[in-house]
């Protein structure tokens, strides 16, 4: 007998779930509101939800105050440069595990996954040497390249299992068909892989967007990106709370537009694999 | 063309010996099937000729070439996979062009050899469709499509009918026998069917743990198979296969005798017997008949309309003159 679903208990689900999302989303929905409060609304006990005085004057200050378009054009190169960089690199390793599997596969994967598991502030100090040997503090190469490379095991394990969909038998009937290892890569692997590619550049890209622990500690004036521009707004000497709210906002709007309009994509990425 | 010579191919991996050193050789335009139970090194042997696994030890040469380090694109062969292994984002045109394609043949000379594939196989109506919109059976004469437009110098086919269901596998079967008569190409065939091997087949390679048990015509293993192995496997159902006082009778340690061999009847015969579980075709009943004291319950063939049933008392006399005689080994007494 099918499970009766009774719209009652329908409408219930649909109010829990709202529920849920309007938890998640509170933060951010006040720092939006707050964005647009006067300072002393900002900090007002009780806190006002919707009635206040609304102001675009924070984010005239915001603006006037700091460069925003070059925390975002920075945002922007080392989001973009530590993705496809990292999905150049990752896209042969993935390949080869998937496809050529040794003894020690699983191994390497586990190995770079627990990479993953070390707390960066345990390399700061030795990672901040090297950066100054290089020459590359508060530059945007140096930042691309620490990025790249502390989302790569993400990226390669994504790609990984991405490529492990793919059924073995359909390489080999185009290497049957005549394909070699070029045409086999570029007319059968990467086209069924496109969407899987797709959701690991956009996941790959909003981590490295969010990032903010390297980026505060290896960039100052030149190479800050946006989680940059937020902290330089939460000062020591006061809380200008609507003035924070403002950069904030601004700082998560490209990514939140980015991520709204990604949503299907970014959801099969992240449940692929595990619903077969 | 289509001359195949396997010439002491042994494969391991690791060190577990998959196909101990083993020789064949397949003529051209012959229908050749690999049989034998799952795990048998049938599939593996047929993916040594493809290419598609790298032999240990031994050589493979096709039409006279070596041919043992020729990558898969390169040996001139054409492979139909048991899941059909279509290309899922092309269409069924794109699908049964790409060989063309990889051999780089014009866009025109493509259209006219996809279109008369098309034509043979009946798929003139779906070849803009996706492999995901078509069913089973034209997946699979895609799969076919995809192979003749090669014309290759053999075809492989690796279990192609096992995902079908039983009255579309009986007719891809004629389908593809029919295909071997107007091609007259070199066919290799791996099945576990032992029904797909004797319709189908011009020779039979019988395996068994990598090893060749027999090779012959469909009705050579029928008359005289080499050994116990090849008895118990080839026909349906399988042959009796006595040992013991009986067998001695016989001179040999084991006797067989064909389900169709023997003679069942509810007043006189050699041995007697109760008749257990019996299966009506229509056409034919298989009987199952216990308490003979000669082992295992015997099969045994009757009349679609045999008037046994089941707790019956019945007597069985075996055709003497096709009865298999074993030794200690296992192998035919001649």
């Amino acid at each position: 007998m099918a499970r009766s679903v009774t719209l009652r208990r329908k409408s219930l689900n649909t109010a829990l779930a709202w529920a849920v999302g309007l938890v998640i989303f509170f933060p951010i929905l006040w720092t939006i509101l707050t964005s647009f409060k006067t300072e002393g609304d900002a900090i007002a006990y009780p806190p006002k939800f919707l009635f206040f005085d609304w102001t675009l004057e924070n984010y005239a200050v915001v603006q006037e105050r700091s460069n925003y378009m070059r925390y975002l054009w920075n945002s922007v190169i080392i989001a973009g440069g530590s993705t496809l960089i990292g999905v150049i690199v990752a896209v042969p390793a993935a390949w080869s595990m998937a496809f050529v599997p040794s003894a020690r596969t699983k191994d390497i994967l586990m190995w770079m996954l627990s990479t993953k598991m070390l707390p960066a502030v345990g390399v700061l100090y030795p990672m901040y040497l090297i950066f100054i040997q290089l020459g590359w503090l508060d530059t945007r190469i140096g930042l691309i390249v620490i990025l790249m490379l502390i989302n790569l095991p993400i990226v390669v394990w994504m790609l990984y299992t991405y490529f492990k969909e793919i059924p073995g038998e359909i390489l080999e009937a185009s290497r049957m068909d005549g394909a070699g290892l070029k045409e086999e890569i570029i007319y059968i692997l990467t086209p069924m892989a496109v969407p899987g590619i797709a959701s690991t550049l956009l996941l790959n890209f909003i981590l490295a967007w969010n990032e903010a622990f390297w980026t505060l500690n290896l960039t100052a004036a030149n190479a800050g990106t946006l989680t940059a521009f937020i902290a330089s707004y939460s000062s020591p000497e006061g809380l200008f709370y609507a003035k924070l709210s403002a950069a904030s906002t601004m700082a998560i709007a490209p990514i939140l537009i980015m991520g709204w309009f990604s949503q299907k994509q970014l959801v099969r990425g992240l449940t692929f694999g595990a619903v077969k | 063309m289509g001359q195949i010579s396997l010439d002491k191919v042994t494969k391991r991996f690791g060190d577990v010996s998959v196909i101990p050193p083993l020789d064949l050789r397949i003529e051209e335009g012959e229908f050749v099937v690999f049989v034998g139970p799952s795990g048998c090194g049938k599939s593996t042997l047929l993916r040594l000729i493809a290419g598609l696994e790298d032999v240990s030890d031994g050589r493979i040469s096709i039409d006279g070439k070596d041919a043992t380090g020729v990558p898969p694109a390169k040996r001139g062969l054409a492979m139909v996979f048991q899941s059909y292994a279509l290309y899922p984002h092309m269409t069924v045109r794109k699908n049964i062009a790409f060989p063309l394609r990889m051999a780089g043949l014009s866009q025109a000379e493509q259209d006219k050899k996809v279109n008369a594939a098309g034509a043979v196989l009946n798929l003139t109506n779906y070849m803009d469709r996706k492999p995901g919109q078509l069913s089973g059976g034209q997946r699979q004469r895609v799969a076919i499509g995809r192979a003749i437009v090669r014309e290759p110098a053999a075809f492989l086919f690796d279990e192609p009918l096992s995902n079908l269901d039983a009255a579309l596998r009986v007719n891809m079967r004629l389908e593809i026998s029919e295909l071997h008569k107007s091609l007259k190409t070199t066919m290799i065939y791996v099945t576990h069917d032992q029904v797909e091997a004797m319709t189908m087949a011009d020779k039979i390679v019988v395996l068994n743990a990598g090893n060749i048990e027999q090779v012959g015509s469909p009705l050579e293993l029928y008359k005289a198979p080499r050994n116990t192995f090849v008895a118990g496997f080839i026909g349906s159902p399988r042959m009796n296969l006595i040992t013991g006082p009986e067998a001695a009778k016989y001179n040999a340690t084991t006797i067989g005798v064909r389900p169709e061999h023997i003679a069942a009847s509810p007043t006189e015969g050699m041995w007697r017997g109760t008749v257990g579980v019996s299966e009506h075709l229509g056409s034919d009943t298989f009987l199952r008949v216990s308490g003979t004291g000669l082992g295992d319950s015997l099969t045994v063939r009757a009349d679609g309309e045999v008037n046994l049933h089941y707790g019956d008392t019945v007597y069985l006399t075996p055709d003497l003159t096709k009865l298999h005689r074993f030794d200690a080994q296992g192998l035919r007494i001649a």
